[in-house]
């Protein structure tokens, strides 16, 4: 799960890790008072889950309130557009106003797990600012990693040689430390699959501050972090989506015109693979998960044919836990009850196949059967060009 | 003719009173398998179609000769019942259960790098050795034994998979779903020197995800150590990056992690890659004929 900017930085206060003062506003009279109230020159920083927010034109300085509420009725309801979000954009609805800070040096703090040794790694580089995977690809000598014994903990060494490789000054060290020791400890209490601090700023007068903040969170761990999950913002994700996730169901949207329903991750993976082999373009990633019932398939189909650009569909089940009967009697409930109005083709194979096969057959649905995934990408790509 | 279970290994199911645990309990029977005593805490004394129920699974070691764990526990409590299986000095422990928490993976990974213990999961269908025997949830009928072993990071496309080889005659030595999560107990690189050392194993079929490493590295190793046919495929071709495919593993975070990469350096390795999903069985039939 994603949280905003100001979010992140409200768990990290908690930790005592240093930010910027400030505070979201809704609309530009509150921007305005907060401005008033921090009392200096302020940045206006737009919302949205996704970076690049300044070359977009999200993030706006303000020397004076005035300033800072003209910034915010900019910014507020405007459709920002970066590399992130795709050519769509993102509505802006909600604004960070903090004060504004005088910058001497921008740096990189980032904690991620490394699968390969299966520990917490923080990475730190003096080449904060700019998109991290630039910098790992065009001077991946300036990144530096620390790779955390989680039996022992993150040591106080580890975080010297990151501040020394960083350069920071002597006269900060002990700041520093502490700023990333607190990192960590937001990283490890709040079960975050990213802590990222990009910039983290050396101010003039000697003072480390998280300029920017994200947080992504394992979502398999949102359940022992009632506070973290109130923080989902459902006007970030897509409509469809958010609707999947209420029936458990895996969906993610493509930009395709072939709906799939498929069951198991990797299946559902190769079936958008093959159609695109076949010639054709998937319209979504959806898995309908190990233990389908028919409730779950009916929502899946509803959810699928809701979106416009479908303009046919594939069904690829492999019965395992999932019975085949159970899969076509919620694809039939649904048909019937929404009205089939593109073609379908539907591959089932494994458990109970035979008796999910006459329950399709006798169903008198109009779809076309496919013997195996290839015959199913080429029939359904075929069907979808009318 | 298999690798990590066959008719021998005695099973202790964790989580054996649910309604997961006790109907793959009855399947994995069903099947032929050794299902020797099941665990609950609580439920100690009382039986499941027969099979007694501990309250730990050191009771289950000490009065059955359980060696090998099949975990069906939920997720927020899988992590404490696999370190239970590797405090009872288990030699196998399957983890079945989807959606633990990574940082609860982390603990277990660190304890099971320094025991004897080798976990497969979790988030995984578990293990067949066709004919012999079962831990896991997948549909016997569609396997037959013979030959080629099969290691995946998915469940259903290692149905697919398999079942494309049975429908040629092709049988399985042993199939393994490793899991697809970002910690798992087994990775690709643990596993491939088994398959290797088993003498019955002819051919292998690698299936693999779009996130992580483990490909590559999988592929270091066949290069320099393999020598019976591998054919290898990649879900999520056409997955946009950033976003996370079901499986928590499956995500493009970086460029070394896409499925072209991947088959890049699979195909530099000997590997015969499958471009097609549909092509694997037919790509291990042409090897083991030539």
């Amino acid at each position: 799960m994603k949280v905003h900017e100001y979010q992140a930085k409200a768990i990290l206060r908690k930790y005592s890790v240093a930010c910027p003062r400030g505070e979201v506003a809704y609309t530009p009279s509150e921007a305005r008072d907060i401005a008033a109230r921090l009392g200096k020159k302020v940045v206006v920083k737009a919302q949205i889950h996704a970076g690049g927010r300044g070359k977009g034109g999200g993030i706006k300085l303000a020397a004076t309130p005035d300033e800072a509420e003209k910034a915010a009725k900019e910014v507020i309801g405007m459709c920002l557009k970066t590399y992130q979000t795709g050519p769509q954009g993102r509505i802006v609805k909600r604004v960070l106003v903090e004060e504004a800070s005088d910058i001497k040096k921008e740096l990189y703090l980032g904690i991620v797990i490394d699968r390969r040794t299966a520990a917490p790694v923080i990475m730190a580089s003096r080449s904060g600012g700019v998109e991290i995977e630039k910098v790992a690809e065009l001077t991946p000598e300036l990144i530096f990693r620390e790779y955390i014994d989680i039996t022992a903990g993150f040591q106080p060494y580890q975080a010297r040689k990151l501040a020394f490789a960083m350069r920071l000054p002597s006269t900060v060290l002990s700041k520093a430390i502490a700023f990333m020791q607190a990192l960590y400890r937001v990283f490890q209490e709040s079960d975050a699959s990213l802590v990222e601090i990009n910039p983290l700023i050396l101010t003039e007068d000697d003072n480390l501050l998280a300029l920017d903040a994200k947080i992504n969170f394992d979502d398999n761990a949102l359940t022992r972090h009632p506070d973290i999950r109130e923080m989902r913002d459902l006007e970030e994700e897509d409509p469809l989506e958010v609707e999947a996730s209420k029936y458990n169901l895996n969906y993610i949207k493509l930009d395709g015109n072939i709906g799939c329903m498929v069951n198991g991750a990797g299946l559902a993976m190769a079936t958008m693979d093959i159609i695109k082999l076949a010639g054709g373009s998937p319209a979504n990633f959806l898995d309908v998960g190990g233990g389908a019932s028919e409730e779950q398939v009916k929502n899946a189909f509803r959810i699928l044919l809701s979106d416009k650009n479908v303009k046919a569909v594939l069904i690829n089940i492999f019965g395992g836990i999932v019975r085949c009967d159970i899969v076509a009697q919620g694809i039939v409930r649904a048909a019937q009850e929404l009205g089939l109005h593109v073609p379908m083709v539907v591959r089932i194979e494994g458990t109970n196949v035979e008796q999910g096969r006459a329950i399709l057959q006798e169903s008198g649905l109009n779809f076309t059967v496919a013997t195996g995934m290839k015959d199913a990408a080429e029939k359904v790509v075929a069907v979808s060009r009318g | 003719m298999s690798i990590l279970i066959d008719q021998k290994t005695r099973v202790v199911v964790q989580g054996i009173t649910g309604k997961e645990g006790s109907f793959h309990a009855k399947q994995c029977v069903a099947y032929g398998t050794k299902i020797v005593a099941g665990t609950s805490p609580g439920k100690g004394g009382t039986s499941v179609d027969g099979i007694p129920v501990f309250n730990t699974v050191a009771e289950a070691v000490e009065k059955e000769g359980a060696t090998a764990s099949l975990i069906f526990v939920p997720p927020m409590f899988a992590a404490d019942a696999v370190l239970e299986a590797i405090d009872g000095k288990l030699d196998l422990v399957v983890c079945i259960t989807e959606g633990i928490p990574t940082a609860d993976m982390l603990r277990v990974k660190n304890v099971i790098m320094r025991s004897k213990t080798r976990l497969i999961g979790p988030n995984c269908p578990g293990i067949i050795s066709p004919g012999k025997a079962k831990l896991g949830i997948m549909p016997a009928r569609i396997h037959q034994e013979g030959p080629v072993g099969v290691i995946s990071r998915s469940g259903t496309l290692t149905y697919e998979a398999v079942w494309q080889l049975t429908c040629l005659g092709i049988g399985q030595s042993t199939c393994i779903g490793i899991g697809g999560d970002p910690i798992i107990g087994s990775t690709f690189l643990d596993l491939l020197p088994l398959f290797s050392a088993d003498r019955d194993t002819k051919a292998l079929v690698m299936i693999g995800e779009i996130g992580g490493s483990a490909e590559q590295e999988a592929a270091q190793y066949i290069k320099a150590h393999y020598k019976m046919p591998v054919v290898g495929f990649i879900a999520g071709q056409t997955a946009p990056p950033g976003r996370r495919m079901g499986h928590a593993g499956a995500i493009i975070s970086g460029g070394k992690e896409t499925a072209e990469e991947k088959m890049r350096i699979m195909e530099e390795a000997g590997i015969t890659v499958a471009r097609s999903p549909a092509e694997i069985g037919e790509k291990i039939k042409s090897l083991i004929k030539s």
